[in-house]
């Protein structure tokens, strides 16, 4: 874009990750060849460059990489085909004017740029939540991280946040940093969990914690933080059925270091701030079985709509989501007048429903919308059910669920059209789970 | 003997029970899929793991590359592998596949490169 004409970009991917990657590539093999991916970091290739533990694309490739292989993959991809790239490149606003969206950029080598392109396609992950989102008291040493910035830390930049170590949150991440640390030298003096049950996968609870003899604490979490320039230690106490720690439970653990690895929360604030309806559940964008939000030509996939469990899910979501700005920015959805709108909604045993709305589209009978959800509790021989108002549009039969497992179940658009009858009955579809009898 | 374990072989994480009989063969119960048999058998006999770790990196545009063991190392050398893994270097430029540690441990299993480190 040197002098001339500026040029439009047919799809603009904000996030170079697995999930913009995916959407790019799926934007531009739908026929759209004016696309970009604007990526924050050095790189492309996203949060995956410092997962380098092994674990990723089974269901996607059939095989097991750690998250650079994985990323890769994907990186080869775009090169093969003529899709621009810019990294240290951070999106930080978006307008629309015109029919056209404007994104304003800011680069590292030529500073404030704004891009303008049809559709736009956030992938721009999420973040971990912090010490100050829990507030846990005590004093503000060094040496309290988030337990991916430990991992940036140790895998990228090579250096050990610290050597006696405290991690408070059983989630996935929490296990490989304690895993990772133990391997490089350190001393994982234990793992916190504030529920009653671990929160990441059992594969997990072996690999991480049981081969590498690190207790889990469970119904613990850290109330207090000690230590002036350097943490000194924590204090930890048991907690009550309502997370509330229990008086004369306390137990002082010396340690120099506390990692935190207590939830993600997707990365809006430049799309919510354009316009685009968050989930007030998920955190993430409301968006249709296409990944299109409410903003025409914005479209959301990854981490950004809903924290995921395997990065697999995250590109299933987002070939379908760059799929849909490719076709989009050229003309080819169907009529909006002449779609039947069927909100989605989490029933009895679910919650994190997504997408929040199903667009039936004109001649789109033959497709299937895919609804993933979390269950609310950990249930073993259950029945899943979509439901039109009343009507029971499918169900399926699962082994075992609970809330660290994404779910998943596909509606047939035919099934929903069949349920709404020759009326074309208006109504919401739930999804619930329940026991099996 | 009954031996209760999670297969760590996909994130489906199958609860598995392995008991060795009188004949020394071992019945698996529990596993959806033959890699869990498999995976049960080793875990009593000679369990093993896929070693992921870094290796220093000299005049490369990163200080370090992404590895893992082509092969598996024993389950309770990983630590042992890592003071061998923490004492090496290698030169950039650094190609995916590259062999930064042969046999390591006489394991029989290389650390290769999972990445690209420029110069």
């Amino acid at each position: 874009m040197i002098g001339g004409e500026k040029m439009v970009y047919d799809v603009a991917v904000a996030g170079g990750g697995p999930a913009g990657l995916a959407a790019a590539i799926s934007a531009y093999d739908s026929g759209a060849k004016k696309v970009i991916i604007l990526e924050r970091d050095v790189r492309l290739g996203g949060i995956l460059l410092q997962c380098i533990h092994s674990g990723f694309g089974l269901h996607y490739f059939g095989e097991e990489f750690t998250g650079p292989e994985y990323a890769l993959r994907f990186v080869d991809e775009v090169k093969k085909r003529d899709i621009e790239t810019k990294t240290n490149a951070m999106v930080i606003s978006l307008q629309k004017e015109s029919g056209v969206h404007i994104i304003t950029v800011v680069c590292a080598d030529t500073g404030v740029e704004e891009i303008e392109a049809k559709a736009v396609v956030f992938a721009t992950g999420c973040r971990e939540r912090t010490r100050g989102a829990l507030r846990i008291a005590g004093t503000r040493p060094a040496g309290v991280l988030t337990a991916g910035a430990a991992q940036r830390f140790v895998n990228i930049e090579g250096y050990l946040p610290g050597r006696r170590i405290v991690i408070l949150g059983s989630g996935d991440i929490g296990l490989i940093m304690a895993r990772r640390l133990t391997l490089e030298g350190c001393e994982v003096k234990m793992v916190c969990e504030v529920m009653p049950h671990s929160q990441g996968l059992a594969r997990n609870m072996t690999q991480c914690l049981e081969n590498f003899h690190i207790p889990l604490h469970l119904s613990t979490t850290v109330v207090n933080i000690h230590g002036d320039s350097r943490v000194k230690g924590v204090t930890i106490a048991k907690v009550d059925e309502n997370k509330r720690p229990i008086a004369g439970t306390e137990e002082y653990v010396e340690c120099d270091t506390l990692l935190l690895s207590v939830g993600l929360i997707p990365e809006n604030e430049v799309c919510s701030s354009s316009g685009v309806a968050l989930d007030g559940c998920t955190k993430g964008p409301i968006v249709n079985q296409y990944m299109q939000t409410n903003v025409e030509g914005v479209f959301a996939c990854g981490n950004a709509v809903h924290v995921h469990d395997t990065v697999d899910f995250v590109t299933e979501e987002s070939l379908i989501a760059g799929k849909m700005a490719g076709k989009y920015a050229l003309s080819k959805i169907g009529e909006r007048g002449r779609v039947l709108v069927y909100p989605v909604a989490a029933g009895e045993g679910v919650n994190a429903v997504v997408p929040q709305r199903i667009d039936i589209y004109p001649d789109t009978k033959g497709e299937k919308a895919r609804i993933t959800f979390r269950a609310t509790d950990v249930l073993r021989n259950v029945e899943v059910r979509a439901y039109l108002s009343s009507a029971l549009l499918c169900k399926k039969t699962l082994q075992a669920v609970r809330p660290g497992e994404m779910q998943r179940i596909e509606i047939p658009h035919e099934t929903i059209l069949s349920a709404a009858g020759e009326a074309l009955l208006q109504g919401e579809i739930t999804i619930s789970i329940a026991r099996r009898v | 003997m009954k031996k209760f374990m999670t297969c760590i072989i996909c994130p489906m994480g199958c609860q598995l029970t392995a008991e060795k009989g009188e004949s020394g063969d071992i019945a698996v119960y529990g596993n959806t899929c033959p890699r869990g048999k498999k995976y049960a058998i080793k875990e009593l006999t000679y369990p093993t793991r896929t070693l992921t770790c870094t290796v220093r990196v000299i005049d490369g545009e990163r200080p370090l590359v992404a590895a893992k063991s082509i092969g598996e190392v024993p389950r309770d050398m990983q630590v042992e592998c890592m003071s061998v893994v923490r004492r090496y270097a290698v030169t950039a430029p650094v190609k995916i596949g590259d062999v930064l540690i042969k046999d390591i441990l006489g394991t029989g299993s290389n650390i290769v490169a999972v990445e690209n480190v420029n110069k």
